[in-house]
């Protein structure tokens, strides 16, 4: 068999199969990856994993194949001829150029859709630190409206709803600052809004990965780490810390709810209600929850007049009386 | 052809010291017990443990560093620090220094003969190389068991075997051996033993480094190991702060073990950087360095720039436990993010250092099993050498969530995508290379078609993972996991399996039995892909890593793979059966190449004179030529000996 033949048989196998396989993957395995389509940018992380997987699978069939063809046609058994050594076997500068274009075009095409997806879709869920530059539209005033204690949020408006995530060893705590800043422990989410999370820790790394919102920020200590969901379905999803923490670090899950806006704003008003008593203790609502030297044994709550952003307020407590 | 005028002088010293004549015998050479050996290094490195201990809490008694137990930190960091020193001064690594910094000149250094060389300071490149297969085995077999227990424990997502303190302990063990053994698996046995001798060299550059570089490599097993006696550490192999800094002793055990490991990873580096720029034969030019001595090139050369970022790293991490710094504390002014930058801008190189090695095992030694030249030599060695470019300017991916930076993701992004392409040039080469060979299909080759196979599945996930959409999803869970285990054990130690496979006839005059090699490959091939092949999906349902609880409908895959693990390990079981079988109870002597390779390595005697070559050897053409009737002879001995001498040229060798 001459050269031609056999890389024809080469391709067409590949092409087929290729075509094959992204076509079963698009619409038979694609709808199910995770992480769903319980927010916008759930959605658009599915999206893009079917787009890399689509592009993957023919890189890998294009291996697999050769691997395959190789191993049955060219090995050393009778009949197979001798090797051409010497200038012959040796690249062509058309198959190493080729070989760099595509590839190069290939990787390059990748990154650039990922950063335009990553920038359209305000940081697809990730944790975007304490100055968020891809933000969704007044995320960043609701924010700072929080900060200032003005937070509001209401069925009937379209702003979005704020709610610090305090991870500790092993839990994780909800604040939502437009219900009084009530603290719960359970995460539950009006849907058709757009959800600032403030993450933060009390004490060593964590992250807080909603699954299904598609959402994963670390909580570091003493660092505010914004990340945005915009929900869409209704359901239940799961929390579970990302980043080791210690030995209970495989048990800090629960699970979350996102609600219908009434029945969200039913439940927030009565928790607010109900927790009144002990929220009236809780320290105004700031980026992070700072230890400082204030607090009994290096109690909890943050300064009253902490200014975010600047580490040296938010370290530099004040000293305790003389 | 003799081109013996064109052959430097000092090639005719014969098989002299090329050091010159010295005068008495040095301690780590006498033969007998009243020498310094093994033995002498477990006495001293025990009594510097007890020594440091009663000193740690000589001069810090009455106060404890480490919260929640009684230990004294200085105590036992100063017990691990004069362990290590006491190791190196039993084994004699200290005798040359010493009687240097008093004027004296130290004795004759031809090493003693006979096995009694491989458990002293020796520091013939390819005594300690044999050395290094014996240490990496005993890290890689440590490691596995560990991953037994693991996945034991992930039978079941809610009936636990180990509480969650020795669960993690066990991950963190199992993680940080892993990783210390894979940055010298393929540089430290083949490395040392294999460099010289493709480079028609007949010494490494710093001999004494290369010999300090294995036993410091053996001392930070055991300071690592002490942590589980320690009490094990919290963190997993990447120990982050200020987890780190709330961790019991062990974490000093993890913190010094990474240091000691990063002195020998710094000094093996840069002796064989060394040699390899300074020692290669007349007439290697950089177009004439066989493609596995590129790779190691390109390895070493990332050990030696990267790995002092970890040292300093675990320095300021001992800082903060024991005299009680904040570099990593958020609250005393330190940053967790500082650890987090250190680790990584060294944990990314360090994962090339841990595949550019496969990869020069398979383009050396599939033209040998093909019968063909390395298709597209060049694109190889710049690919290699690419990659080990890049791979400086990618470590923030792997911090693509933690807030730190995020305007800059784009840009690692980018970066880390573009690594793939110097990793693809590999893949050109190797299919290039098949492309119309005549096969042979032997155990290494079956490695190496299997670390093509493998790489392919950990190199395209590495790109989803690049992605810091699909990122949200898959960073921290089991698919980061399968991904990294499918480059270091799919790729680099399916490579490792080839090359010993491929080398020990060489390193030993044994063969290794095919049948019971066979065997191993495909149980170690087909389980490690049952092993870890669901572990994608598992991370893809929502299973982060390092958990000891998860998800009920979960349970059939992480069974599925537990039960492929233990089958893996069984395979390996096989391999040290074969290893064993095949060099001590039923030993078939080598032919002296017996895989018909044209490389410089064969061409020597067999076993392998103490200076290598008799005469150097002058490189004539490029490596590879086969199946090229009439191409001329890789390397010209002049004449001299050499197992192949004369007969180099021809691809067929009874």
């Amino acid at each position: 068999m001459n050269n031609g033949s056999e890389m024809r048989r080469i391709v067409t196998a590949w092409v087929i199969v290729s075509v094959i396989g992204d076509l079963l993957w698009w619409f038979l395995v694609g709808p199910h990856i995770p992480p769903g389509n319980m927010t916008e940018s759930a959605h658009w992380n599915q999206f893009d994993f079917n787009i890399l997987a689509v592009t993957a699978l023919p890189v890998v069939f294009m291996v697999w194949i050769w691997l395959g063809y190789a191993v049955v046609k060219w090995r050393d058994k009778p009949g197979v001829p001798d090797p051409v050594g010497g200038e012959a076997a040796k690249a062509s500068r058309g198959v190493q150029a080729g070989w760099i274009t595509i590839t190069s075009i290939v990787v390059v095409s990748a990154a650039i859709y990922g950063t335009i997806a990553l920038i359209g879709d305000h940081g697809s869920g990730g944790g975007e630190g304490p100055n968020p530059v891809w933000a969704p539209e007044g995320a960043i005033a609701a924010n700072n409206a929080a900060l200032a204690g003005k937070a509001t949020w209401s069925p009937a408006g379209s702003q979005p709803l704020v709610v610090q995530v305090i991870a500790q060893q092993w839990k994780f705590t909800y604040r939502y600052p437009a219900f009084g800043g009530m603290e719960t422990d359970r995460l539950l989410l009006p849907v058709n809004t757009e959800v600032v999370f403030d993450v933060t820790s009390l004490d060593v790394i964590h992250d807080f990965w909603a699954y299904q919102l598609s959402v994963k920020a670390d909580a570091n200590p003493g660092v505010n780490n914004v990340a945005f969901a915009d929900t869409k379905q209704q359901g239940q999803f799961m929390v579970r810390c990302d980043e080791l923490c210690g030995i209970w670090h495989g048990a800090m899950y629960n699970s979350g709810r996102i609600l219908s806006k009434t029945a969200f704003m039913a439940w927030a008003t009565k928790t607010e209600a109900q927790n009144a008593q002990n929220t009236k203790y809780l320290p105004p609502f700031a980026w992070t929850y700072t230890p400082d030297a204030n607090g009994a044994s290096g109690g909890l709550y943050p300064d009253g007049n902490v200014t975010p952003y600047s580490p040296y307020d938010v370290y530099g407590a004040k000293q305790p009386a003389a | 052809m003799t081109i013996s005028a064109e052959r430097p002088t000092e090639a005719t010293a014969g098989t002299a010291s090329p050091a010159g004549p010295r005068s008495g015998s040095s301690w780590t050479n006498r033969p007998g017990w009243m020498s310094q050996h093994l033995g002498t290094a477990i006495v001293l490195g025990f009594l510097g443990y007890v020594f440091g201990h009663w000193w740690g809490n000589y001069l810090a008694s009455g106060y404890t560093y480490i919260a929640n137990n009684g230990q004294n930190g200085v105590a036992d960091f100063l017990g691990l620090l004069f362990m290590v020193i006491g190791w190196l001064l039993g084994i004699g690594a200290l005798n040359y220094p010493i009687l240097k910094l008093f004027g004296r000149e130290p004795g004759e250094e031809t090493p003693a003969p006979g096995l009694s060389r491989y458990f002293r300071y020796t520091l013939d490149h390819k005594v300690v190389g044999m050395q290094y297969v014996v240490g990496v085995l005993l890290f890689l077999f440590t490691g596995g068991l560990l991953a037994m227990a693991i996945r034991t424990e992930l039978l079941n997502p809610t009936v636990h075997i180990f509480n969650p303190g020795t669960y993690i302990e066990i991950v963190s063990e199992h993680g940080t051996i892993m990783m210390m053994m894979a940055t010298s698996i393929v540089v430290g046995p083949l490395g040392n033993y294999l460099v010289p001798l493709m480079i028609g060299s007949r010494r490494m550059a710093f001999p004494r480094v290369e010999a300090f570089s294995f036993w410091i490599f053996s001392a930070g097993y055991m300071v690592i190991f002490s942590a589980l006696f320690y009490g094990g550490f919290p963190t997993g192999w990447t120990g982050y702060a200020p987890l780190q800094n709330q961790a019991g002793p062990g974490m000093i055990s993890y913190l010094f073990g990474f240091a000691v490991i990063g002195i020998g990873m710094m000094s093996a580096g840069f002796n064989i950087a060394v040699t390899i720029v300074n020692y290669r034969a007349p007439g290697m030019t950089w177009s004439r360095v066989p493609m596995f001595v590129w790779s190691i090139l390109a390895t070493a050369s990332l050990l030696t720039l990267a790995t002092p970022v970890l040292f300093t790293a675990g320095l300021f991490g001992l800082l903060d436990h024991l005299v009680l710094t904040s570099l990593y504390v958020n609250e005393h002014g330190g940053s967790s993010y500082l650890w987090e930058n250190l680790f990584w801008f060294f944990g990314h190189p360090e994962v090339y250092i841990m595949a550019l090695p496969g990869f020069g095992i398979v383009a050396e030694i599939v033209p040998v099993f093909t019968r063909k030249p390395l298709f597209a030599y060049k694109v190889a060695a710049a690919g290699m050498m690419g990659v080990a470019l890049l791979s400086f300017f990618v470590w923030q991916h792997h911090l693509f969530q933690s807030g730190i930076n995020p305007d800059m993701r784009p840009l690692f992004m980018l970066t880390t995508e573009l690594i793939s392409i110097p990793t693809g040039f590999i893949y050109l080469v190797g299919m290039g290379s098949l492309y119309r060979g005549k096969m042979r299909l032997e155990v290494p080759m079956l490695f190496c078609l299997a670390l093509y196979f493998n790489f392919l599945i950990g190199g395209i996930t590495g790109v989803f993972l690049s992605d810091v959409p699909v990122n949200v999803t898959v960073h921290g869970s089991f698919f980061v996991l399968s991904h990294f285990h499918y480059t270091i054990m799919g790729g680099l130690v399916f490579a490792f399996m080839a090359g010993l496979y491929y080398w020990l006839p060489k390193m030993t005059g044994r063969m290794m039995n095919k049948k019971l090699g066979l065997w191993h490959f495909w149980t170690m091939f087909v389980f490690f892909n049952l092993t870890f092949f669901p572990m994608f999906i598992i991370g893809l349902l929502g299973q982060p890593r390092r958990v000891f609880e998860y998800a009920h409908n979960l349970q059939g895959l992480n069974d599925f793979s537990s039960i492929s693990a233990f089958c893996l390990g069984a395979s390996f079981l096989l391999f040290f059966w074969n290893l064993m079988y095949s060099m001590i109870i039923n030993p078939k002597k080598a032919p002296a190449n017996p895989w018909e390779s044209l490389g410089l390595e064969w061409q020597t005697a067999n076993p392998v004179p103490l200076y290598n070559f008799e005469r150097i050897p002058v490189i004539v053409t490029e490596p590879y030529r086969y199946s090229e009737p009439g191409a001329p002879a890789y390397a010209d001995f002049g004449g001299g000996t050499g197992a192949g001498a004369g007969t180099v040229g021809s691809s067929v060798q009874e």
